[in-house]
């Protein structure tokens, strides 16, 4: 098999995660997230129309039923209407608007869901968000740091974060809502990510140690080369699973797959070219991942 | 030989596989719609007569229904219906025959045969996107129940130090402390021993201040943590025992956090009669037990609450000595003699009133009345001639207790003379529960429709079997006969999934669904890295059989470094994650164990069957190495 030179691209690569990165970050401080209910608090109502849902009238009679602020927009289909209240009603305000819905509409009104968040929450789930996903990023870094070397752990990492950050930039720049499965999503891509970066980062000890006389570059190069296909293999069939929930999914969960997705992408594209280019500036070399001889017997080889 | 399983392994996948198929079986059988019937209070017991009402009212209204039967405890019934949609007019018409007393609810009756049930099989729940329902989350006020408890501090330190006829001004700082002034510095001396005698538990601080010597008191954090605590659990029974009356098949109520109640009811629509109820006051009543020639217009006749005593009933009078909101905790404990009681300490206020109302009538008896409102239904017509159901609350009184006056009473009193400590324990219960307890706010609440529930389903099955699909295909083409192991391994493991889930008796939920989408596409990375590696040592020249052994062996140690990494991060999402996010975190862990199983040993075992001890000159495997 021939040996693909991606390092050779590494400047290129560089350049392209960091204008990617710098995207993501503007447009999180300037324009930052569609927070979802979940974050923001407030009230959401769906219902489900037995005919084609006329939004304008029910803007009206919302709007004549004292909901200042009101957002009505169609879900999914014309027949499913999404209204949401910003925070300041109280908890019971959800079933009297349906009731409302109801009066003006008639019995093909049907309710789908109700929900009620209070501005407690919204703040807490932010911080317990942020807390989980720094925890998730320390704990894998030990690991990482443990089972290989440091300087692999912080490859990882610094993978593990340009993933983070591109996909929350992605919901920043597209304006799609963040919620709570989005934030799911966005732990899962954490796992898929270094599930992908750890199968590479196995496969370059394993070289350093068996190809004695090759140059850094040279062994990145061939252990790239050589779980190129299984990293592309198994993106693929992770993209079409996560493809059919997207598409057959529902609304409901249509946010979460999508930020699969595009972790997904990104986490394949940061296996081969971030991970490994932090290893390259950072100047690891055969001597970081040489067994210590120990004492004794015991002693492994890992080379055949 | 290589590549040949001794055959203990291949009993043993077999064996693991035959009991994953067992456990998720259940799941395989679609529940009956049904009516579940239960007593209003935990004694009254479900005849044969009462089922036959309801029956009758079911006939009358045209719906079918089979299997109805009376369970052994004679504590509820449960009637199945032929139609889903028939259920919520079953409800009502049953619940309109037996009249107030029964509570009538919707429930889904599983069918899991009995040759599944006796071994403990059990189909997976529903969570509440699947099933429609409500969910509610309350949050508990700790800091008002620090705050009145803190007030009454104040009064008690006022009141110890008058009794000890020391001078000195107490009152209330702005922390919330108690602060004394006191003229001189032996004063103080003496006031602090006085409050540390009263309530040892607070923390004392002296400040010298300009001519005048002060003395702050304050919680400890250990007490106030106590209180907090407290108040929580104390709102936690409280709503037990209502959501219970909510007639709930499956209800959940369930602690989160420091000072947050999730409770969760399937099958309910109505969120305003559920708040209603969960959000009721019930209340105390202290009276005195009249004399036996009080005039008929002073007295009262009340029946006791215990079911051991029903039917027995006392005279009180109808003035009321305090309620329940001078009550601020009672607490079962013991007396020197190793006698059960219950300490009940009242606020100042209302020390100062029951030691009016006891200290002349020492050996009289003093009832105590548990308030409770509750509704009657009513069917009426309205204008256009609709039945609508209306519900009349009322107030429902009755006896805890009428123990007898030993000696006057202040704030803090005991009631002896209980025949058991669970007798105290239950009376202190009932007398915090009729006190006002911290007050609780509903800060998030979510009211899935059974139409949404169900369609989630379908989406969600459809998703997977798509997904699974996709994959399958794909693997068969890429990988040709060991493509087609790993597709039957990756069934397995759905199995397995399904049947650890149920064994656990976890939650199914809408996020659950898609964590097992993901758990298909990432499984098959095992499957994936195993059989690069073996095309990859085939093109290095090994023979087929080395490379089959070769490429497991290698392969392994990647698949454990990148699925225990990947577990670290579901079990965090697990920890810290609530609600949709737990319902993700559980299902992405229990399927990375399974799937490591299914797509080392389980695709090994196929492997071996297929190629093992036999000469082979080439392996379907696809790719360019098998050419």
């Amino acid at each position: 098999m021939n040996t693909i030179n991606f390092m050779g691209r590494r400047k290129l690569a560089m350049l392209f995660s960091l204008a990617l990165l710098v995207l993501s970050v503007g447009s999180l401080a300037t324009k930052q997230l569609n927070w979802g209910l979940d974050f923001t608090g407030g009230t959401l109502v769906e219902v489900h129309y037995s005919d084609t849902a006329d939004l304008g009238a029910i803007r009206q009679t919302l709007a004549a039923g004292g909901y200042e602020g009101a957002i009505v927009v169609s879900f999914g289909s014309d027949r499913d209407v999404l209204i949401r209240l910003p925070q300041g009603y109280s908890d019971a305000e959800g079933a009297q608007l349906l009731q409302l819905l109801e009066e003006s509409y008639g019995a093909g009104v049907e309710l789908r869901r109700i929900e009620f968040v209070g501005p407690q929450v919204g703040d807490e789930l932010r911080e317990q968000g942020g807390l989980a996903m720094l925890l998730a990023l320390g704990l894998v870094m030990l690991y990482i740091a443990f089972r290989f070397q440091f300087k692999f752990a912080v490859g990882a990492v610094v993978a593990l974060v340009h993933d983070v950050l591109i996909t929350l930039g992605f919901f920043s720049i597209t304006g799609a809502e963040f919620d709570l499965t989005v934030l799911a999503a966005l732990l899962a891509v954490i796992g898929y990510s270094l599930n992908d970066t750890i199968v590479v980062s196995d496969r370059v000890r394993e070289n350093f140690r068996k190809l004695r006389r090759a140059e850094p570059l040279e062994v990145i190069n061939i252990s790239l080369t050589e779980t190129l296909g299984r990293t592309l293999v198994t993106s693929l069939t992770t993209l079409l699973v996560l493809g059919a929930l997207a598409v057959f999914g529902g609304e409901i969960i249509h946010g979460f797959a999508v930020a699969l997705m595009v972790g997904v992408a990104v986490g394949t594209y940061s296996s081969i070219y971030v991970a490994a280019n932090a290893l390259l500036a950072m100047g690891v070399s055969k001597e970081d991942l040489m067994i210590p001889v120990k004492e004794g017997a015991g002693q492994e080889d890992l080379s055949p | 030989m290589l590549n040949k399983y001794p055959l203990w392994k291949y009993l043993l996948v077999l064996f693991v596989l035959a009991l994953g198929a067992f456990y998720a079986a259940p799941n395989l059988y679609a529940p009956d719609p049904a009516l579940q019937i239960t007593g209003q209070s935990s004694a009254q017991v479900i005849d044969q007569r009462t089922l036959d009402l309801a029956l009758d009212a079911l006939d009358e209204a045209g719906i079918a229904y089979f299997g109805e039967t009376i369970q052994d405890d004679g504590r509820s019934a449960l009637v199945r219906l032929r139609a889903a949609d028939a259920q919520l007019p079953g409800q009502a018409v049953v619940s309109r025959a037996l009249g107030d007393g029964f509570i009538v609810a919707l429930n889904l009756a599983q069918t899991t045969p009995d040759w599944l049930g006796d071994y403990g099989a059990q189909p997976m729940k529903l969570g509440l996107d699947l099933s429609g329902g409500v969910h509610f989350k309350l949050e508990v006020d700790v800091d008002a129940a620090i705050e009145r408890r803190m007030e009454t501090y104040v009064n008690i330190t006022k009141r110890a130090l008058r009794e000890a006829r020391i001078r000195g001004f107490v009152s209330q700082d702005e922390a919330g402390r108690v602060e004394g002034r006191f003229r001189t510095e032996e004063l103080r001396e003496q006031a602090r021993a006085v409050i540390a005698e009263s309530s040892p538990e607070l923390v004392l601080d002296r400040v010298d201040g300009d001519g005048e010597w002060l003395i702050y008191a304050a919680m400890s954090e250990v007490t106030r943590r106590e209180i907090a605590e407290h108040a929580v659990s104390q709102n936690l029974t409280t709503l037990r025992n209502r959501v219970n009356e909510l007639g709930v098949s499956e209800p959940l109520v369930q602690r989160q956090g420091q000072n947050r109640i999730v409770v969760e009811l399937p099958g309910i629509q109505d969120t305003a009669e559920a708040k209603r109820i969960l959000g009721k006051v019930a209340n105390l009543e202290f009276r005195l037990v009249a004399r036996a020639d009080a005039a008929a217009s002073e007295k009262q006749r009340f029946e006791y609450r215990s079911p051991d005593r029903a039917g027995v009933t006392e005279w009180l009078e109808r003035d009321v000595i305090i309620t329940g909101e001078r009550v601020q905790t009672a607490q079962a404990s013991f007396d020197q003699n190793g006698q059960p009681n219950v300490n009940i300490s009242l606020d100042s206020e209302g020390g100062l009133l029951m030691s009016r109302a006891t200290r002349d009538n020492i050996k009289r008896r003093m009832g105590v009345l548990f308030i409770e409102r509750k509704y009657r239904t009513r069917y009426e017509t309205d204008e256009q001639g609709n039945e609508v159901v209306v519900k009349v609350p009322y107030d429902e009184k009755k006896l805890l207790t009428a123990p007898v006056i030993q000696s006057a009473l202040g704030a803090q009193f005991q009631i002896t003379g209980l025949d058991s400590p669970l007798e105290s324990s239950e009376l202190a219960l009932m007398l915090r529960a009729g006190a006002l307890a911290a007050p609780i706010s509903f800060v998030e609440e979510r009211t899935v429709g059974p139409s949404l529930g169900a369609e989630n389903i379908r989406l969600g099955v459809k998703s997977v079997q798509i997904g699974l699909s996709l994959v399958a295909l794909f693997m068969v083409i890429y990988y040709r006969v060991f493509g087609l192991c790993a597709v039957i391994a990756l069934s397995c493991n759905l199995v397995l999934l399904v049947s650890v889930m149920s064994i656990l008796g976890a939650t199914l939920t809408l996020p659950g669904i898609a964590g097992i989408v993901l758990t298909v596409g990432m499984a098959v990375d095992a499957n994936v890295l195993i059989f690069s590696r073996i095309r990859e040592e085939l093109g290095n020249g090994l023979s087929p059989q080395m490379a089959i052994h070769a490429g497991f062996e290698r392969a392994v140690a990647t698949i454990f470094d990148a699925n225990l990494t990947t577990l670290i991060v579901a079990v965090i999402l697990y920890a810290v994650g609530t609600g949709p996010v737990k319902g993700f975190a559980v299902t992405l862990s229990v399927g990375i164990v399974t799937s490591m199983f299914t797509a080392i040993m389980g695709t090994r075992a196929l492997v071996n069957l297929i190629y093992g001890g036999r000469r082979v000159k080439s392996l379907a495997i696809g790719g360019r190495a098998a050419a």
